[in-house]
C-alpha cells in the first residue's frame, strides 16, 4: 500500500508545534485584552480580600464606640517627622480632638495632627478564626492601646470602624455573587441542558417559563419574596434565602446560554460522529458537549455575578435583603440614605464605590473571557 | 456478488416549523427510494443541493430516523436486520460495521480532544480493545490513513483539512466496518489534497475490505472512484446505472444535463453555449405534478406531466431509470472525446 | 512582460506587485510576491490556486479592497482610465479617485452574494441606487435600466421580481442579480472571485455562460478567481496558476494546459480525475505534503517543499519569469538549467 505518510514536521504545518488544549489557547488569547487582565487581577485583590477578611480588618466590625461617632477618616500615615526636621518610617495615624459646632450644637471631630498613635503591622490580637478554620492571633495592622482611635476611613453613626465593616461587607457581597451563580449555573446547566438536548415539547415549555419570570419586573418580585421571608430567621438563613431568591431569576439567562450553546453543538459533526459511534447520551454530553462549553458558560458565569452583586445591594439598601447585623456593601450603604449623614460624613459612600469598581472589574473580565472563547463570535 | 445492504420503499419528510401551536409544514426529503449495496462496490449518490443524498445516507446509518420503509442489513454470517426497527441498544453492534466519514473537517472532529483520543474513542466505547492493545490499534490506525504516531498528542487543529480528515478515516476505520458512507468525503478539500485523499480510500478500500456509498455532487470524482452510479433529484432516485454505462449513455435526462454542466479541465473541450441548461431546482416544498423532472426537462411531453415514471431496468441491463421515454431517448454521455492525461 | 502579442491595448496592468500583513506580535508576512498580470478588454484572465495561494488577495489589492494592516511595498497597479493611466498601487483606498474606479470602471461579484447584498432593501431598489449614483437620472428611468439588466442576466419576470428581497431569491438567482448590480455602470474590468464556487454544477454551468455572453456584450476585461480547474477551461483566455503567494506559470489558457511546465501546475492538473473510461482510468498522483505556511515559505521558489524535481538552487534562489513561447511564462529552474534536461 502506497500511503504518503506525513511526518511529524509536516503535521507541525502552522509553524510551531502546538500541543496547547482549548483552554491554553483561551488563556493566550485572555492576556492580549489589556483590560480584561488588569481586571482579573482586581477581582482576585477583591476575592482575596474577601477571604482574608478577619486577618486585614484592623476591629472587629461590630465592635461600636460611642466616643467617636462619625469621626473623620484619620488615613495612615507611613513617615513621621522627628523634631530635628527628617522624616523617619513610622506608621501611624493621627488621634483626634472634638469641636462643638456652635450653630448645630453638635460634636463633630477633626484629626488631630499632633497626636501621633503607632500603627503596628502583624499587630497581635484577640485570638480569632481566620475564614472560620485558622486559628490565629495576629491581624495586618493595629494600634497599641485598645482605647486609642484607629478609623482609617472613618466612623459611622456608632463609631464601628468603617474599614473593617467594608472589608467584611466585602466577603458576604461577593460571596452572595458567587453563590447566587453557581445555584443559577445549576440550575441553568439542568434545565437548559435538557431543552437543549432532546428539544420538543420539553423545550417550548422551559423556553415560555423563562420567557415568563425574565418578563416579571424583578425589583417588585424580590421585594416580595423578601418581604415573605420570616421576620425570626437567623442571618445565615436570610443569606440563603436570599441567595435563592436572586438565582430564582439568574438562571433563566444561564439556562439560555445552556440550551443554546447545546442546540448549536447537538448539529456538529463530531457529535453526530459520537452518536454514531453509539456513545451514549451522557457520554455524548459529558465528553463531547460540555467541554466544547465550559469557557462559554464560565464567561457568562462572571458576566451574571455583577447582576447578583448589584441585586444584593440593591434590596440591601431598601431594607429588604440582608438585614444588621450582616455586613454586606448593601448593608452598609444603607446607613448613608439619607442627605444628613452624607453632609457631614461622605466617607459612608465608600461602599458604592468598591460596587463600582467590582461590578466594572467582572464586567472587562467577563467581557475578555468571551471574547477569548470565542474569538470568531459577536 | 452478495448483496451487503437493501434499502426499501424509504420515504422521510420533515416536518417544518410548527411547536406548540398548529401543525408545521411537511417536506418530502426522500421518496420511496430502494436501492442495494454490493458487497465490495463503491456505490456513488450524487445530485445537487436538496436532492436527498445526504438526508439517505444518515438514514441509512440512522443518524436520521425515518419515516417509513426498510434498511435491511446483511451482517456477516448473520441473519439480516432492519435497521430502521432498532433501538439504540440494539442497533450499537452494528455501528461497528457501518461508519461515516463527514464531509467538514473542521466540525467533525471534537476540537477539545486530542487526536488519538479521537480515533480510540470508537473502541472505547465498544469496549473492545484497551490499554496497550487499543494503543496499538489507534497508531496502527493512524499509520495507515498517513498520520504520524507522534501526531496523535496533538489537538485537531493543529492540523490542515487534508489531515483532518485523514483523521475522520481513520476514526471510521479503527473499528474494522463494512460498510463506509462517505459524504461528501472531499469536497472541503483543495484539488492536491484531494487526490491525496482519493488515492488513501482507494488504498483503504483493498486493504480493509470495505464497500463505499460515497456521497457526492462532483461527477469527476465519482466518475473515477465509483462502480456504480446512483442520481438523485428531488428526493426521487432517477438513474441506477454502473458508472461506464452511465457515464458513456446516461438514459435519464437530469443525468444528461448533470455531465453537460459538468466543467471538464480541458479548454480544447470547452462547451459552447448550453442553452439546453435551464431553470433550477424547485423548492422541495412546492414539488412538480408528474415527472420531478419535467419543469427543466427538454424532451418533456403531456404524459410527463401527469404520469409519474417508475425507476425501471433499461433493456434488461443494468441500468435502471425512472423515465417515460429511456429506451428511446439518444442522450449524450461524457466520454465522446477521450482526454489525454497532461505531461 | 508576458503579454499575448496581437492583444489590444491592455486595460489593467500589474507589475511586480507585492502585498504584505503586518500583525502586532509577528513579523510581517508576505502574501504575494511580484505578481505581473495583464488584463485586456474582452478577455479573460484566470487567477487560478489552492486556497491560501493568495489569489483574493491580489484580486482585491487591484480594487484596494484589502484590511487595514494589508500594504504594497512595491509593485504598480496601471488603470487605463481611457484619459491616461493611473496606478491604483499609489492610490489611497478610501480617495474619490479610488472610488471613481470602484463600481463605476472596475466592479467585483462574490462567492456568496448574500454578504454584499443589503438584506433589507429589495434587489431593484439596490440596483436603481447604483444606476442613480453613477448616472443622475431619475428614479423611473433608473428603475427601467434596472429591469433591462435584470432581464439581460437571465432573472424570469425582471420586472416583478426587482421587488422581491435577496431571500426570497434562490442562490443562482441571486448570483445573477449580483452580477446585474455589478453591470449597472459598465465596467470595463470585472473581478469574478469564485462566483461560482458555492453553486450547483447545473447552475454554475448556467452563470458562466452568462458571463461569457455578458462578456462579449460590453467587451469588458475579466479576473476571474477561481480554485476549479475545469472552471477555467471553460472560460479562461489566459491564466496565472498561484502558489503561496507567487505566480508560477501564467500564458495563454491552451498553451498552459496543453504543455504545463511548472511542476506545480502539472502537478495541479494530474490531481484533478480525468472523465475516462475505467480502462483507460490512470491513479491521481497528488501533490506530496501540504501547502506549508507563508512564514516557512523559503526564500527561493515557494513549491520547493512539495516539489517532485527540486534541486541546488530551488530553496534558496527564487528562480526568474522564463518565457517560454509567446506569452507562456514560467518561473521554475529547472527552463534554464539544461534545455536538454528541462521537462517534457
Amino acid at each position: 500500500m502506497a500511503v504518503e505518510t506525513i511526518s511529524p514536521a509536516e503535521a507541525a504545518a502552522p509553524r510551531k508545534v502546538r500541543r496547547e488544549s482549548q483552554l491554553a489557547l483561551m488563556w493566550r488569547r485572555f492576556r492580549q485584552h489589556q483590560l480584561a487582565v488588569v481586571s482579573l487581577w482586581l477581582v482576585i485583590i477583591f476575592y482575596l480580600i474577601a477571604a482574608l477578611a478577619e486577618f486585614l480588618a484592623p476591629t472587629d466590625p461590630s465592635a461600636y464606640s460611642a466616643r467617636f461617632t462619625y469621626a473623620p477618616p484619620q488615613g495612615l500615615h507611613l513617615f513621621l517627622q522627628n523634631e530635628d526636621g527628617g522624616w523617619s518610617f513610622q506608621p501611624h495615624v493621627n488621634g483626634y480632638k472634638s469641636e462643638v459646632d456652635p450653630q448645630a450644637m453638635r460634636r463633630t471631630f477633626v484629626v488631630d495632627p499632633e497626636v501621633v498613635i503607632p500603627v503596628r503591622f502583624f499587630a497581635p490580637s484577640e485570638p480569632y478564626l481566620l475564614a472560620g478554620f485558622i486559628p490565629m492571633s495576629v491581624k495586618l495592622m493595629g494600634v497599641e492601646g485598645p482605647r486609642d482611635p484607629f478609623y482609617i476611613l472613618g466612623a459611622d453613626r456608632l463609631g464601628r470602624d468603617l474599614l473593617s465593616r467594608l472589608i467584611h461587607g466585602t466577603r458576604i457581597s461577593l460571596s452572595i455573587g458567587l453563590a447566587g451563580v453557581t445555584l443559577s449555573l445549576f440550575f441553568g446547566i439542568i434545565i437548559g441542558g435538557f431543552a437543549g438536548f432532546y428539544g420538543g415539547w420539553f423545550d417550548s415549555a422551559v423556553m415560555r417559563v423563562v420567557e415568563f419570570i425574565r418578563s416579571m419586573p424583578t425589583i417588585p418580585l424580590w421585594l416580595g419574596l423578601a418581604a415573605a421571608l420570616p421576620k425570626d430567621w437567623t442571618a445565615l438563613q436570610t443569606y440563603f434565602a436570599i441567595t435563592i431568591i436572586l438565582s430564582l431569576i439568574g438562571w433563566t439567562e444561564l439556562a439560555r446560554v445552556v440550551r443554546g450553546r447545546f442546540l448549536s453543538l447537538r448539529t456538529e459533526d463530531f457529535v453526530t460522529a459520537a452518536q454514531l459511534d453509539g456513545a451514549s447520551d451522557w457520554r455524548i454530553i459529558t465528553r463531547h458537549m460540555v467541554p466544547s462549553f465550559t469557557s462559554h458558560i464560565i464567561a457568562a458565569a462572571t458576566l451574571a455575578i455583577p447582576g447578583m452583586i448589584l441585586a444584593e445591594t440593591a434590596l440591601s439598601f431598601l431594607g429588604l435583603g440582608l438585614q444588621a447585623p450582616i455586613v454586606s456593601w448593601g448593608t452598609l450603604l444603607q446607613e448613608a440614605q439619607n442627605i444628613r449623614t452624607l453632609a457631614t460624613a461622605p466617607w459612608l459612600l465608600a461602599p458604592g464605590i468598591c460596587v463600582v469598581v467590582i461590578i466594572l472589574a467582572l464586567n472587562f473580565f467577563g467581557d475578555g473571557l468571551r471574547d477569548a472563547a470565542d474569538p470568531h463570535g459577536r | 456478488m452478495t448483496t451487503l445492504l437493501s434499502v426499501e420503499n424509504l420515504s422521510k419528510v420533515f416536518t417544518l416549523g410548527g411547536g406548540l401551536f398548529g401543525k408545521g409544514r411537511d417536506l418530502v426529503a426522500l421518496n420511496d427510494i430502494n436501492l442495494t449495496v454490493e458487497q465490495g462496490e463503491t456505490l456513488a449518490i450524487v445530485g445537487e443541493s436538496g436532492c436527498g443524498k445526504t438526508t439517505l445516507g444518515r438514514c441509512i446509518i440512522k443518524a436520521l430516523s425515518v419515516t417509513s420503509g426498510h434498511v435491511r442489513y446483511h451482517p456477516e454470517g448473520g441473519e439480516t436486520v432492519d435497521l430502521t426497527t432498532l433501538n439504540k441498544r440494539e442497533i450499537k453492534p452494528f455501528r461497528r460495521d457501518i461508519r461515516m466519514i463527514f464531509q467538514d473537517p473542521m466540525s467533525s472532529l471534537n476540537p477539545n480532544m486530542r487526536v488519538f483520543d479521537i480515533v480510540a474513542e470508537p473502541l472505547r466505547i465498544h469496549k473492545l480493545l484497551r490499554g496497550k492493545d487499543l494503543e496499538a490499534r489507534v497508531y496502527d490506525t493512524l499509520a495507515k490513513v498517513g498520520i504520524a504516531a507522534d501526531a496523535a498528542g496533538r489537538y485537531p487543529h493543529a492540523f490542515s483539512g487534508g489531515q483532518r480528515q485523514r483523521i475522520g478515516i481513520a476514526r471510521a476505520l479503527v473499528l474494522d466496518p463494512r460498510l463506509v458512507i462517505a459524504d461528501e468525503a472531499v469536497s472541503a478539500l483543495d484539488v492536491s489534497i484531494q487526490a491525496q485523499v482519493l488515492n488513501l480510500l482507494d488504498d483503504l478500500k483493498a486493504d480493509f475490505g470495505l464497500t463505499y456509498i460515497f456521497i457526492s455532487h462532483d461527477l469527476g470524482v465519482v466518475n473515477y472512484i465509483a462502480d456504480r452510479v446512483v442520481v438523485m433529484y428531488l428526493g426521487h432516485v432517477v438513474e441506477n446505472a454502473p458508472t461506464e454505462m452511465l457515464f458513456e449513455r446516461p438514459r435519464h435526462p437530469y443525468t444528461e444535463m448533470l455531465l453537460e454542466a459538468l466543467p471538464i479541465a480541458d479548454p480544447t473541450r470547452r462547451k459552447g453555449r448550453r442553452t439546453e441548461l435551464k431553470g433550477e431546482i424547485p423548492y422541495l416544498g412546492n414539488r412538480p405534478q408528474g415527472c420531478p423532472f419535467h419543469t427543466r426537462c427538454k424532451y418533456a411531453q403531456d404524459r410527463c406531466r401527469s404520469e409519474k415514471p417508475a425507476l425501471h431496468a433499461i433493456n434488461g441491463t443494468a441500468q435502471q431509470a425512472a423515465c417515460h421515454f429511456a429506451e428511446t431517448l439518444e442522450l449524450t454521455g461524457a466520454y465522446d472525446a477521450p482526454q489525454k492525461a497532461i505531461a | 512582460m508576458p503579454q499575448t502579442p496581437m492583444a489590444d491595448k491592455p486595460l489593467l496592468t500589474v507589475r511586480n506587485m507585492s502585498i504584505s500583513f503586518s500583525s502586532p506580535d509577528e513579523a510581517d508576512i508576505e502574501a504575494v510576491r511580484q505578481v505581473d498580470l495583464t488584463l485586456t478588454p474582452g478577455k479573460t484572465l484566470a487567477l487560478v490556486g489552492e486556497s491560501g495561494c493568495g489569489k483574493s488577495v491580489t484580486a482585491r489589492a487591484v480594487l484596494r479592497l484589502l484590511d487595514k494592516n494589508a500594504v504594497i511595498p512595491s509593485g504598480e497597479i496601471l488603470f487605463d482610465t481611457g484619459q491616461g493611466a493611473v496606478d491604483i498601487a499609489q492610490l489611497k483606498p478610501d480617495s474619490l479617485a479610488m472610488r471613481s474606479i470602484r463600481g463605476a470602471e472596475i466592479s467585483m461579484i462574490f462567492q456568496e452574494p448574500m454578504s454584499s447584498l443589503s438584506p433589507v432593501h429589495t434587489i431593484g431598489d439596490q440596483i436603481d441606487e447604483i444606476i442613480i449614483l453613477h448616472d443622475r437620472v431619475s428614479p423611473k428611468q433608473a428603475r427601467e435600466r434596472t429591469v433591462a439588466l435584470l432581464d439581460q442576466v437571465g432573472v424570469p419576470g425582471a420586472r416583478d421580481r426587482a421587488n422581491a428581497y435577496p431571500f426570497e431569491l434562490s442562490g443562482g438567482l441571486r448570483q445573477r442579480a449580483m452580477i446585474a448590480m455589478a453591470l449597472a455602470c459598465t465596467p470595463k474590468l470585472l473581478i469574478a472571485d469564485e462566483p461560482t464556487t458555492a453553486l450547483d454544477v447545473t447552475t454554475q454551468a448556467q452563470i458562466l455562460d452568462l458571463l461569457r455572453q455578458l462578456q462579449d456584450d460590453y467587451g469588458m476585461a475579466m479576473l476571474f478567481i477561481t480554485h476549479d480547474l475545469g472552471v477555467v477551461a471553460e472560460v479562461a483566455d489566459d491564466i496565472a496558476v498561484m502558489y503561496l503567494g507567487d505566480v508560477v506559470e501564467q500564458g495563454d489558457v491552451y498553451e498552459v494546459f496543453r504543455s504545463p511546465k511548472h511542476p506545480y501546475t502539472q502537478a495541479l492538473m494530474n490531481s484533478v480525475p480525468r472523465l475516462s473510461r475505467k480502462a483507460d482510468r490512470q491513479r491521481l498522483s497528488p501533490i506530496k505534503g501540504t501547502v506549508p505556511s507563508p512564514r516557512d515559505r523559503p526564500a527561493g521558489c515557494a513549491f520547493t517543499s512539495r516539489c517532485p524535481h527540486a534541486f541546488a538552487p530551488c530553496p534558496d534562489q527564487r528562480p526568474e519569469r522564463t518565457q517560454l513561447s509567446a506569452g507562456h511564462v514560467a518561473r521554475c529552474h529547472l527552463l534554464t538549467r539544461e534545455p536538454a534536461e528541462a521537462l517534457a
